[in-house]
């Protein structure tokens, strides 16, 4: 069953910097990091220590909440650090890697004959668990609910994102297994989207539901595809989980192995080469970023993830636990002479106040992290909904965010959101509004107060 | 060094100043501020509030310029130095050196004190609260001197931006938060408090007051008046000027608001940049089209005669009513205010629709004061906030409507 989804609100901003479509062996990181803030609103409770040896694959910390949700290490070594910040809040653990990786074996698991209890307790097990995520919230999906229908988004539409499409080529054996495994959770579908005029690997999945998207982004975005398909209402959970986790998941079910191998893009305007890199969860950047991409200490911003969402790194940092994309371009901490009013030829923008993005809408910016300007109240109205395809209202539902008005965050449907949703109105807003983290406070709210 | 450095050197080092407010308000005039992103979007488009006004004033520029010479012709057309033009847009008799000296004297001090008063007032709010100096008051500072007579005097249009800022905006919160515009709180503040100097026939053209007051001093002088079409047809008379002469601006009014064919060309320019509300625009006028064809029913149908107080201004063709009185000026710059407007796509069709019938309702039942879209606009600020509860109301019912079919 193929059923289109065509948005017609948004924006796609094309940067310069795409990936060329080979990628390569990264050298091999000798560090890995997991950071707990990875995982919004898990509280880490620690197993190993400062010295442990452990295997890839072997849980590191547990969710003190939720004490199934097992936190497990990319690689085998030895846990060389734990860095904590006010409070003693774990800010990160630094794996040091073995020459030689040793893998614990779970063992192959026959998703096919396997209940559904069965697959949940061996996901947990196995620290597979933390991939799939829930909405409501936006947090790691809670085991005991059984979620209404699960979506999956094969499609990437964000700006200099991992084209999905060569990433998950030949991997469609691991697709199925995980897609099956997962199927079994829910009593609803599994909702596979993909590009309309793609050649995804997901395509050819049996037992879901796949859907073909078209338009500008945010169409590639979960959220969107979800309120699009089958919004989610007070009272429902959806679980949504990423293509390129799906790989993981499911060569741990076939192999026995959590293989945190994925297949990164290095990207942006500042990268001499942009390309794709073969490394794993947790590698230092330092490993990809230098290699045909910038100079030491050159002034630009580094991003594990995308420009719109992503998190900045220093150079001695690491990937996160979620992306597939690395993304550099330029510091914009300089003054611009005049820079209010002087027609703008080199940024881009909606609307056409002497901006003149809109004469050329193919053309690709290299675009730099200055703010354009500064933070103001809301002024402007109607420029959030042009790039806003969801049915809600997004002024109206920041401001009851800001206000903390919980009945209207929940009657405006703030269950069906999460900060990516946001991203393009953050972008378009005159008045550099902090539209995501007004959000993800917001979010952050009503878990605690209503659960 | 140059002044960059040095501007950027000044700033860090004032960094803890309480005045510094006032400091950055222009030097970020001057330069696009360092500042970079941190937490969610790393990249941002590049329009910020600065373009977005100044997007406005220069949309309101032809407005003053035209304005200016408009002063001059109608001074120097009353006492007989210039020949009243007739149709044509670039007549000589119009664009004319000594036209525009008599109004550039006369409106530029208008804008020095609207923009002195308010930026002062904003700029002391600023540093009394702490925060940056917003850009709001960019474009009211220049649509006040649009909006009253040429000849107001000076210190009564300082004494109005004081209280049109301080108590149409600053106790709301500032810019953003506020429920009338600002430029129309103080030109009502104008109307009510000094109304001899807003409405007759003695105040619309330049000197007019003043050759008045030598009169009744005994001077042996022509009188000078102009009357505006609306008060001339409100006291049932002839408009008095031809529809060419109404949509290019050739005829008595406040300094900004008499040429319809300007305002159109800078409604359009914001509507192009994306900037003002085709939405309200758009149903503004077609609110005053339906109640202007309404009143003509009226008349057609007989129920009024000519001996009533409202036939002039009911009988008056309907799609003059867009091009008389500030209808157009009000509709393209200050309806679209996005603060007071209507904030919902829906919700602005029903309150540019109800700003346009409203408008031309006033103007033909309130004949003491027959320019009515002033008080129209400020009546549907008030009520925007209930349109547009309404219209996301209904979002909200959609949404319980999709839960009910759930679970039932």
């Amino acid at each position: 069953m193929s059923n289109d989804i065509r948005i017609k609100k948004g924006l796609d901003i094309k940067l310069k910097g795409e990936a060329e479509k080979t990628s390569e062996k990264a050298i091999v990181s000798n560090f890995y990091t997991l950071r707990p803030e990875d995982f919004h609103g898990v509280i880490p409770k620690l197993i190993s220590k400062v010295g442990t040896k452990i295997k890839a694959g072997e849980t590191v910390f547990f969710d003190k909440s939720n004490e199934a949700v097992k936190f497990v290490s990319p690689v085998s070594g030895e846990v060389l650090e734990i860095s904590r910040g006010e409070k003693r809040k774990i800010l990160a653990i630094k794996i040091q890697a073995d020459k030689e990786q040793a893998y614990l074996d779970h063992g192959k698991f026959d998703v096919d004959t396997a209940n559904s209890e069965a697959i949940k307790s061996h996901l947990l097990a196995t620290g597979c668990w933390p991939f799939v995520k829930q909405r409501p919230y936006d947090v790691i999906a809670n085991p005991d609910k059984a979620p209404k229908a699960i979506f999956i988004s094969g499609y990437a539409s964000a700006p200099l994102a991992a084209d999905l499409d060569f990433t998950l080529q030949g991997k469609e054996a691991e697709l199925q297994a995980a897609v099956t495994a997962l199927g079994k959770l829910t009593e609803g579908k599994v909702h596979v989207s993909v590009g309309k005029n793609g050649n995804s690997p997901l395509a050819g999945l049996t037992g879901v539901s796949l859907h073909k998207v078209s338009g500008p982004h945010p169409s590639g975005n979960v959220g969107t595809q979800i309120n699009k398909i089958d919004p989610i209402n007070k009272g429902e959970i959806v679980w949504t989980v990423n293509p390129q986790d799906l790989v993981i998941i499911g060569e741990l079910l076939l192999t026995g192995k959590f293989n945190a191998e994925r297949i990164v893009a290095l990207v942006g305007s500042s990268v001499e080469k942009p390309r794709y890199f073969v490394t794993k969860i947790g590698s230092e950047v330092a490993t990809m970023i230098y290699d045909k991409g910038i100079v030491k200490d050159s002034n630009d911003r580094i991003i594990s993830g995308n420009v719109l969402s992503g998190k900045q790194v220093k150079p001695d940092g690491h990937l996160d636990y979620f992306s597939n994309v690395i993304s550099i371009i330029p510091e914009g901490d300089d003054y611009e002479f005049f820079g209010w009013n002087k027609p703008v030829f080199n940024k881009i923008s909606t609307s056409r106040a002497l901006t003149f993005s809109w004469l050329n809408p193919k053309k690709a910016y290299s675009l730099n992290t200055n703010t354009n300007g500064e933070h103001r109240a809301f002024v402007t109205t109607g420029t959030y909904e042009e790039v806003f395809p969801l049915d809600i209202y997004p002024m109206q539902i920041l401001k009851a965010c800001m206000y903390k008005d919980l009945d209207e965050m929940e009657a405006l449907g703030m269950y069906e959101v999460a900060p990516e949703d946001f991203a393009l109105t953050e972008f378009v807003c005159v008045s550099k509004q902090p539209h995501q983290k007004i959000i993800r406070e917001g979010l952050d709210l009503m878990l605690k107060e209503i659960g | 060094m140059g002044l960059k450095e040095k501007l950027h050197n000044f700033k860090v080092k004032n960094k803890d100043k309480k005045w510094l407010p006032a400091f950055s308000a222009i030097h970020t005039f001057l330069y696009l501020p360092n500042e970079t992103t941190h937490n969610g979007t790393h990249i941002k488009a590049a329009d910020d509030l600065k373009r977005t006004m100044n997007t406005v004033i220069m949309a309101m520029i032809p407005c003053l310029i035209f304005g200016m010479f408009n002063a001059g012709y109608q001074h120097n057309l009353q006492v007989g130095e210039a020949q009243a033009v007739a149709g044509s847009f670039f007549s000589s008799e119009f664009w004319t050196m000594a036209n525009f000296m008599i109004g550039f004297w006369k409106i530029l001090p208008l804008v020095i004190v609207s923009y002195g008063v308010g930026l002062g007032i904003e700029f002391i709010f600023a540093i009394i609260k702490g925060h940056e100096v917003e850009e709001g008051y960019l474009v009211t500072g220049m649509l006040v001197p649009l909006i009253v007579p040429v000849d107001i005097p000076l210190w009564m249009l300082a004494v109005a931006v004081v209280f049109g800022v301080v108590i149409g905006k600053e106790v709301f919160g500032g810019t953003g938060m506020n429920i009338l515009n600002p430029a129309l709180t103080i030109r009502a503040f104008l109307f009510f408090a000094y109304p001899t100097w807003m409405s007759g026939d003695k105040v619309w053209v330049e000197g007019a007051v003043e050759r008045t007051n030598e009169i009744l001093a005994g001077a042996n002088l022509d009188a000078i008046s102009g009357e505006t079409i609306l008060g001339s047809l409100a006291q049932g008379k002839e408009a008095g000027y031809g529809v060419m002469d109404m949509f290019l601006g050739f005829i008595p009014g406040s300094v900004g608001e008499t040429s319809t064919l300007l305002i159109l060309l800078g409604g359009l320019f914001l509507i192009f940049a994306k900037i003002g509300s085709w939405r309200i625009m758009l149903s503004s006028a077609l609110g005053a089209i339906v109640m202007g064809l309404i009143f003509n029913q009226v008349v057609d149908s007989g129920w009024i005669t000519e001996s009533s107080k409202f036939y002039g201004l009911m009988s008056t063709t309907w799609w003059h009513h867009l091009l008389i009185g500030g209808f157009a000026f009000g509709t393209v710059f200050m309806a679209t205010d996005p603060v007071t407007a209507s904030q919902t796509n829906k919700g602005k069709w029903i309150y540019g629709f109800l700003i346009g019938f409203i408008s031309i309702l006033i103007r033909v039942f309130n004949p003491a004061y027959p320019e009515g879209v002033m008080l129209a606009i400020l009546l549907m600020n008030v009520f925007a906030p209930t349109i547009d509860h309404y219209v996301v109301q209904g979002n909200v019912k959609q949404r319980m409507k999709r839960l009910k079919a759930k679970t039932a």
